[in-house]
């Protein structure tokens, strides 16, 4: 049973990055290889517009799950995209063992 | 070469003589005995902001608030006439805390119709009277009326709520905010109540944090890499000048430009940025709601065309940044001890319309936490060194006024309390 729409079915196997919360996003992304987040990246990069049209054909307050996975992945897109476009390594630089931990975040 | 005029004097920091110009010392930083003085003199005395109306939206609706240095526990909570109340977080019986879930020190927030201690049951209303005691007829002529829960002074400015643990205090919020503050007054706030907040425990004195945010002398360097390699370059060859400072009493703000939303040239920005159109500074585009074409007074106050983001220091522990692209950020910065503080980064939008809106305001604050994990490193390393008290003396620029106000104010808030309680002098009568 797919995650993602049938549209998208390219992504699929990154599906696993199809994450609701901001600390399971964080995670994954620490405890992945660069090349592993190069990997999600170069396929989810292309599809970042398509996947803003699709979802938009939907009233945004009442999206369906599928769509919502399919944002939730868009996120994961963007937390990744720090280590794959800028610091070439999946932490951040110098952060030692500093943690900024996301209390509220929005429920969509 | 200066790119922004300065005051006549030549200098920001001239043009408040009071400042003075010399080194500072940051000993107010790294002694465990000045701050337990700060404890008194500046966390049971002042207006601190502990959240913001749209956290209470009804009847009953509450949170919890862990004030470590003002040595307490506080339940904010709106009652059935709209009125927001605060009491201190504790059972009138024996003392227990009163609202907490499994962890006694974590916050929390809910709605309920009253408080019911988990200890012997007593129950309080939402607007604090005591209205149930478990066996009141073992007890010794209880009057339940005696025995609400404490109150604490609340106040609201701009939709922020505000307590103050001193009892003598006769100031409102209004007033204790100044010019300053109401100077900000009519900014829409309000509409936006979509929400992210972090919170991290720092290895570092409360007032190194706010030093690390009220300059942007660092953010060339420290945060270079988040630039492409070209614009760094150009980023650090010009350094930093702010486009206007503004001190009012103990607070102050920084005025700023805003260069990066949009970029001149998208090449300077990374991939991800250019397709959102998003990015450090926010999204490069202002949300449709009314309010944002005609800025109070005190948001860029030299009116300049370049302006980016403004950030207010409301002594002591709490920042605003109004950014030029229509959102806003709140800091916190919470004692814990004298070289620990939890703080807490809070970004507010516009509730978005669509899946473009909702991914740039994700990229802003997706990019607010590596620059803030690396800003909170940075910290533990300068309080571990200037705790080695190998050097005493500081310099500070010109781009560094907040500081060198902060620190002075911080430090005349302990000289006040000292005062206050120095024994008279006692004139003895000519012999």
């Amino acid at each position: 049973m797919p995650i993602l729409p049938d549209e998208f079915g390219d992504l699929e196997p990154f599906a696993d990055w199809s994450l609701e919360s901001e600390a399971e996003r964080y995670a994954k992304r620490l405890s992945s290889t660069l090349d592993e987040l190069q990997a999600f990246y170069d396929a989810a990069f292309p599809r970042l517009e398509d996947a803003m049209a699709y979802v938009d054909q939907f009233e945004f307050t009442a999206l369906p799950q599928s769509a919502s996975r399919l944002l939730w992945l868009c996120y994961s897109l963007v937390n990744v995209s720090f280590p794959v476009e800028v610091w070439r390594q999946p932490r951040v630089p110098d952060s030692g063992a500093a943690s900024l931990d996301m209390l509220i975040e929005p429920a969509v | 070469m200066a790119h922004f005029a300065k005051p006549s004097e030549g200098s920001w920091t001239e043009h408040y003589p009071e400042l003075g110009t010399g080194p500072v010392s940051y000993e107010d930083s790294i002694s465990p005995e000045h701050y337990e003085l700060e404890r008194k003199a500046i966390f049971g005395r002042t207006w601190l902001n502990v959240g913001r109306v749209e956290q209470l939206p009804r009847a009953g609706s509450y949170f919890t608030k862990e004030l470590d240095a003002a040595g307490t526990s506080l339940v904010v909570v709106r009652g059935p006439d709209g009125t927001i109340r605060s009491f201190h977080n504790m059972c009138r019986h024996r003392g227990n805390k009163l609202v907490w879930n499994d962890y006694s020190r974590e916050e929390t927030s809910g709605t309920c119709r009253q408080f019911t201690c988990k200890y012997h049951g007593w129950r309080y209303s939402v607007e604090g009277q005591l209205t149930f005691v478990q066996q009141q007829s073992e007890f010794f002529d209880l009057d339940t009326d005696d025995y609400g829960l404490a109150p604490v002074a609340v106040d609201t400015w701009e939709g922020f709520i505000f307590v103050n643990l001193d009892p003598e205090n006769t100031t409102s919020v209004h007033e204790y905010l100044g010019d300053l503050g109401a100077g900000v007054v009519g900014y829409p706030f309000d509409k936006m109540t979509q929400v992210y907040k972090y919170r991290a425990e720092v290895g570092a004195n409360w007032k190194l944090f706010i030093d690390a945010f009220a300059e942007f002398y660092h953010a060339p360097i420290l945060h270079a890499k988040q630039a492409t390699a070209e614009e760094s370059r150009k980023l650090s060859g010009y350094g930093f000048e702010a486009l206007a400072y503004e001190l009012d009493g103990p607070h102050g703000m920084v005025s700023s430009w805003g260069g990066m939303s949009p970029p001149k040239d998208l090449d300077m920005v990374k991939p991800i940025e250019r397709v959102l159109r998003s990015g450090l500074f926010g999204p490069w585009d202002r949300p449709e709601i009314d309010g944002l074409d005609q800025l109070p007074p005190a948001i860029n106050p030299a009116r300049h065309r370049a302006w980016g983001v403004d950030s207010f220091v409301f002594f002591p522990n709490f920042m605003i940044l109004v950014w030029q692209t229509g959102w806003y950020l709140t800091y916190h910065y919470w004692p814990t001890s004298y070289n620990t503080h939890i703080f807490e980064g809070t970004l507010y939008f516009v509730p978005p319309k669509n899946a473009r809106e909702r991914l740039q305001q994700e990229l802003a604050a997706v990019t607010f936490k590596e620059y803030g994990l690396q800003d909170a490193n940075t910290l533990e390393a300068t309080q571990t060194m200037l705790e080695s008290r190998a050097v005493s003396q500081f310099p500070l620029n010109d781009q560094e006024i907040l500081l060198r106000q902060l620190h002075k104010t911080a430090r005349g808030y302990v000289e006040d309390y000292q005062k206050s309680f120095a024994t008279p002098v006692r004139i003895s009568a000519a012999s």
